[in-house]
C-alpha cells in the first residue's frame, strides 16, 4: 500500500513538472470570473486565440460567493458576471471600475431597453450580457386550473405539488408581489404581511428548493414550481409537458452584467473582452449554449426561430409590463432574514 | 451457519446503500439528457465532451494534486503530533491542545472558511495554490490525529520503553515499534484526510486564487444551470479507475501472501 | 520519554492556523462595526438569545444526536465484521468502503433526490412489485438516511482500526474461562473498542451539528439548521459578527455536549480530549 502512494506520488511531482514546463508563456492573461457554465466553451478558445492571450476562467456559484471573493481583496479578476443587486452594491462601495465606452463600440448591439437601468444609471459600470424574468412553470397535465396568477401557489387543490425557491429574496418577493406591493419594498408592514402568507402557505409546499428545481418539474415530482425563465427554457426542452408564465400581478426581472472589478490587472484586455462577447456572432453562440436570453438584439435576430420568438425566453412588453429589478437591500437584509427565519421555523 | 449468512446479508445491504448512488450517476452518465428527470436514451457524447473541456480536467488535476499534498502532509505531521500529544501529561495543557485541535472539525466549514481567509488577508498572503493548500491541511491533520490517538491508547505503552531499554534509540523505537502498532490509525488517518480534501467546496473556495480552482468548486458553481453530465461522465471514469487500482493492489497483495507462505514452508 | 517533543511542531501550526483565527472570530463576535471602527459589544451574543435561535440550535443538536446514534448501532457491527476479515480482504473492504466518498457531495445527494423521489427509481421497483408509491423524499427520514450516508464511514473507519488490533489472545482466554460470544463481546471487545467509538462519536456528532446541505437539499429546506444560520449571516446578510457570535455559541455548546459523553469514557487512560 505504502509503494504505491509512493508511486503515485512520484508520477503526480512528474505530472507538475511536465506541466509547469508547459507553462512558460509569456502571453498576456485575462482573469474571468463567471458563473458555472455561463459562457459557450468555444468563445473563450476564440478569443484566446485571436487576441493571442490566455483566459484564467474560475467559477462562482452565488453573487454573494463572487462578492466576498472580489471584495477580500488579494485576486485580481478582470471581468465578472455579477446580478443587478449585486451590481449595485459593488458600486456603492467602490469596488467597480469604470468602462470606457469609447473601447466598447459594440455595445451599441445592445436593445435600449436593457440600458440605463436603475441599478447602474448610463451604464457607467456595467454591460448586459444575460437576462430573464421570474416566474411559475406548471406542468400542464397535472394541473387543470388556469395559471396566471401567483394565487394558484396557493391553492389548496395543489398540496404537496408545489416547489418554492429557498431563497429569501425570491420567495418573499413573490408574496410581496401576490398582495399588490413591491418586491423592493422597505415597508416593514408589507413585509409582515409577506411573512404571513408565507406562513400560511407553508403547509402547501412540498419543498422548498434550490437548483434542483428543474429535475424535479422533468421528472414530474411536483405541479408547480417557481422558477427563472432560463431554467424554464431548458426544462421545458426536456418535458413537452411544461409550461411556463409569467404572472398579471408582476415578477422579477433580472440580468446579468459584466463588470470590471477595481483590482483587474488589465483592463484595457477586460474591454476588448466585452467588445468582443458583443459581437453579434459570439453573443448568439453564448445564448445559444445557455439557453438564457440575449439582451444584444443583433445576437437575437442570429437565433434560431424557435429561440428568437419564445415567449418564455423572448416574452412580449406585455407580458413583462408589471416586473421589477431587484434593488439591493442592505440596509433591511437582517429584516428580510428574521422574516424568513420566522416562516422556516414555523410548524 | 445462520450467523455466517446474517453477516453477508448485512454487509451486502451496507455496501447497497453506499453505492446505489454511485450507480445512479454511471447509469446517467450515458443518458442523452442534459437533465436528469428522465431517462432519454443511451449516449456516450458525454465521454466524448469530457475530453475537450480543458477547464474541468484543469479542475481535476488540482483537485488530485491538492488532496494527495494535503493528505500525505497532515498524515506525517499529524502522526507525529498525535505521538507527541500521547506522550504529555494529563493535564490543562494537554485537554487545551485536544480541544483546540477540534475545532476545526467541529466549526461549519463557513467559519473555518473565513476565519482561514481573514487569517491570509491579515498576513498580506496573496491567495493562490498555497493559501489552498495550507486551508487544506488545516481541516485534515484533526482527522489525522483523531484516527490515531485511539491507537496510541490502546497500544500497550511499555512496548517502545522496553525497545529503549533494550538499546533502541527514541528514533528508533519510533519507527520500528510504535507506528507499525498504530498504522491502521495512521491509513484510516490518510484516507479520511484525502476524503475530505478531494470533496471540500466552501473552504477551498474562499481560500484560493485565480487559475486555481478544484471540482467541488467546478461542480457546485454549475448548479445554478444544472450539473452538466459531463461531470458524471468524469465521476463514472474516476470510479472505474479507482476500482481497476484497487483490483491491482488486490492481486500484488494476493500475490505476496502466496509467496510468503510458500516462503515459510521451505 | 521524550516523545511529547514531536507535539511541538504542530503546536506551532496549531497556534498560527487554528488560535489566532479562532481569535479572531471571537473578535468579530464581540464587536461591531460602528463608524468605520470596531466597538466592543455582547449585543451580537444577546441576539442570540431569541427563542427561534434557540430552536435552531436544539433542532440541529437533535438531528446531530439521532444520527450519531444511528450511525454507531448501523456502522460498529461493519467495523467488527471487516475486522475479522483476511488481512488482504480487509483493506479492499476498507477502501471499498471509503471509495463512494471520493465523488462529489453534491452529485450523490442529488442521485438520492433520482433514487427516493415520487417517480424515483425506489418507487420504480415498489410500484413494479405492486405496491402504492412511497413517500420517501423531503421529510425527517430522508434527511436521517442522508446524513447517515455521509457519516457512516467516519464511524466505521475508526471502530475498525481499534478492533482490528484487539489481541486475539484474549478473547480466547475469555472463551477458555467458560465466557459465550456475548460476554465475550460486552466483557471483552467492547470495553477494549471505546476509544475507537470514542472517536467516531467524535468525528460524526460534531460535523454533523453544523451540517445543513443535506437537510436543506434532503428535507425540502422546511426547517433552519444552526450551520445554514451562520453561511447566511456571513454570506447573504454580510453580518460576520452576528455569524461569528453563532459560532462561538455553537462551539461553546458542542464542547459541552462532548465534555458530558467523554465522561463515558475510561478515566484511567487519560483523557482523549475534552475538558
Amino acid at each position: 500500500m505504502k509503494k504505491v502512494k509512493i508511486l503515485l506520488l512520484i508520477a503526480l511531482v512528474a505530472v507538475i513538472g511536465l506541466s509547469v514546463a508547459g507553462c512558460g508563456s509569456n502571453k498576456a492573461t485575462l482573469n474571468v470570473y463567471n458563473w458555472g457554465d455561463f459562457i459557450d466553451p468555444e468563445v473563450i478558445k476564440e478569443f484566446e486565440k485571436e487576441f493571442n492571450v490566455k483566459v484564467n476562467y474560475d467559477t462562482f456559484a452565488t453573487n454573494e460567493d463572487m462578492y466576498v471573493t472580489i471584495a477580500k481583496g488579494g485576486t485580481n479578476y478582470d471581468v465578472t458576471f455579477p446580478s443587478d443587486y449585486m451590481i449595485e452594491r459593488m458600486i456603492s462601495e467602490g469596488l467597480l471600475e469604470k468602462i470606457d465606452k469609447n473601447n466598447i463600440p459594440n455595445l451599441s448591439n445592445i436593445d435600449d431597453r436593457f440600458l440605463d437601468l436603475d441599478f447602474d444609471p448610463n451604464n457607467e459600470y456595467s454591460v448586459p450580457y444575460m437576462w430573464g424574468t421570474v416566474g411559475i412553470i406548471y406542468n400542464k397535465n397535472m394541473v387543470d386550473d388556469i395559471v396566471d396568477s401567483w394565487d394558484i401557489l396557493w391553492n389548496e387543490k395543489y398540496k404537496g405539488q408545489i416547489l418554492m425557491l429557498d431563497s429569501q429574496r425570491e420567495s418573499i418577493g413573490v408574496a410581496l408581489k401576490k398582495l399588490g406591493y413591491s418586491m423592493n419594498t422597505r415597508n416593514l408592514d408589507e413585509l409582515e404581511q409577506a411573512k404571513e402568507e408565507l406562513i400560511k402557505q407553508k403547509p402547501l409546499v412540498y419543498a422548498y428548493v434550490g437548483d434542483e428545481v428543474k429535475e424535479l418539474m422533468v421528472a414530474e415530482e411536483a405541479a408547480l414550481a417557481v422558477v427563472w425563465s432560463g431554467d424554464a427554457v431548458a426544462m421545458m426542452r426536456e418535458n413537452e409537458n411544461l409550461e411556463y408564465v409569467i404572472p398579471k400581478e408582476g415578477s422579477n426581472i433580472w440580468f446579468d452584467n459584466m463588470v470590471i472589478p477595481k483590482n483587474a490587472q488589465n483592463k484595457e484586455l477586460a474591454e476588448e473582452f466585452i467588445n468582443f462577447m458583443n459581437r453579434p456572432e459570439i453573443a448568439a453562440k453564448n445564448a445559444e449554449y445557455i439557453g438564457y436570453s440575449t439582451p444584444n438584439k443583433a445576437a437575437k435576430e442570429l437565433l434560431p426561430d424557435d429561440m428568437k420568438n419564445s415567449p418564455v425566453a423572448y416574452p412580449s412588453d406585455e407580458a413583462t409590463k408589471n416586473t421589477e429589478i431587484f434593488l439591493d437591500i442592505k440596509d433591511v437584509v437582517s429584516i428580510y432574514d428574521e422574516l424568513w427565519l420566522e416562516v422556516k421555523s414555523h410548524r | 451457519m445462520v450467523k455466517n449468512i446474517l453477516k453477508k446479508l448485512y454487509i451486502f445491504l451496507m455496501f447497497l446503500f453506499l453505492y446505489a448512488p454511485i450507480i445512479v450517476l454511471i447509469v446517467y452518465s450515458f443518458n442523452d439528457s442534459r437533465s436528469r428527470g428522465g431517462w432519454k436514451g443511451f449516449t456516450l457524447r458525454w465521454y466524448a465532451e469530457l475530453f475537450t473541456n480543458s477547464d474541468i480536467l484543469t479542475a481535476l488535476y488540482y483537485t488530485v494534486l491538492i488532496a494527495v499534498l494535503s493528505s500525505v502532509i497532515s498524515t506525517i505531521v499529524g502522526t507525529f503530533a498525535a505521538i507527541g500529544i500521547h506522550g504529555m501529561k494529563n493535564g490543562y495543557a494537554k485537554k487545551t491542545v485536544l480541544n483546540l485541535n477540534y475545532l476545526p472539525v467541529l466549526n461549519p466549514d463557513i467559519v473555518t472558511a473565513v476565519s482561514l481567509m481573514t487569517l491570509f488577508k491579515f498576513l498580506r498572503i496573496e491567495f493562490g495554490f498555497v493559501t489552498l493548500l495550507l486551508s487544506h491541511i488545516t481541516f485534515c491533520i484533526p482527522y489525522v490525529i483523531l484516527s490515531i490517538l485511539p491507537k496510541l491508547r490502546q497500544m500497550n505503552k511499555h512496548l517502545p520503553e522496553a525497545a529503549m531499554d533494550l538499546g533502541a534509540t527514541p528514533f528508533y523505537a519510533l519507527r520500528k515499534v510504535v507506528i507499525p502498532e498504530i498504522m491502521p490509525g495512521i491509513v484510516s488517518g490518510a484516507l479520511i484526510a484525502f476524503t475530505l480534501s478531494i470533496d471540500d467546496f466552501v473552504i477551498s473556495f474562499f481560500n484560493k486564487g485565480v487559475g486555481v480552482t478544484n471540482l467541488s468548486i467546478t461542480i457546485y458553481s454549475m448548479a445554478r444551470r444544472g450539473i452538466n453530465p459531463v461531470i458524471n461522465a468524469l465521476s463514472t471514469l474516476m470510479f472505474v479507475s479507482l476500482l481497476v487500482l484497487l483490483i491491482i493492489i488486490n492481486k500484488k497483495d494476493e500475490k505476496d501472501a502466496n509467496s510468503k507462505k510458500r516462503g515459510e514452508n521451505i | 520519554m521524550k516523545m511529547k517533543i514531536f507535539s511541538y511542531p504542530y503546536m506551532l501550526w496549531l497556534v498560527i492556523f487554528i488560535v489566532v483565527p479562532l481569535l479572531l472570530v471571537f473578535l468579530y463576535a464581540v464587536t461591531t462595526t460602528e463608524n468605520g471602527g470596531l466597538q466592543f459589544t455582547v449585543e451580537n451574543l444577546r441576539r442570540f438569545l431569541d427563542p427561534n435561535y434557540l430552536d435552531v440550535l436544539w433542532v440541529s443538536i437533535k438531528l446531530a444526536l439521532q444520527t450519531t446514534i444511528i450511525t454507531l448501532i448501523l456502522g460498529y457491527p461493519i467495523g467488527m465484521i471487516i475486522a475479522r476479515e483476511k488481512p488482504s480482504k480487509r483493506n479492499i473492504m476498507v477502501l471499498l468502503f471509503v471509495i463512494p466518498m471520493w465523488m462529489n457531495f453534491l452529485l450523490r445527494t442529488y442521485a438520492w433526490l433520482t433514487l427516493l423521489g415520487k417517480n424515483g427509481i425506489v418507487n420504480y421497483i415498489v410500484t413494479l412489485l405492486g405496491f402504492e408509491p412511497l413517500d420517501l423524499l423531503y421529510n425527517d427520514g430522508a434527511v436521517l438516511l442522508g446524513m447517515i450516508y455521509n457519516f457512516l464511514p467516519f464511524m466505521v473507519l475508526p471502530i475498525y482500526s481499534v478492533i482490528e488490533k484487539i489481541d486475539n489472545s484474549l478473547i480466547e482466554a475469555a472463551e477458555d474461562l467458560g465466557a459465550n460470544k456475548f460476554e465475550v463481546f460486552t466483557k471483552v471487545t467492547l470495553p477494549l473498542s471505546i476509544p475507537g467509538i470514542m472517536t467516531g462519536i467524535t468525528m460524526v456528532f460534531m460535523p454533523a451539528v453544523s451540517t445543513f446541505v443535506i437537510s436543506r437539499l434532503l428535507g425540502g429546506g422546511q426547517y433552519m439548521l444552526i450551520g445554514n444560520l451562520i453561511e447566511q449571516q456571513f454570506l447573504w446578510v454580510g453580518d460576520w459578527h452576528f455569524g461569528s457570535a453563532i459560532s462561538i455559541i455553537m462551539m461553546i455548546f458542542i464542547l459541552i455536549a462532548m465534555a458530558i459523553t467523554s465522561k463515558f469514557d475510561d478515566q484511567k487512560e487519560g483523557s482523549s480530549g475534552l475538558w
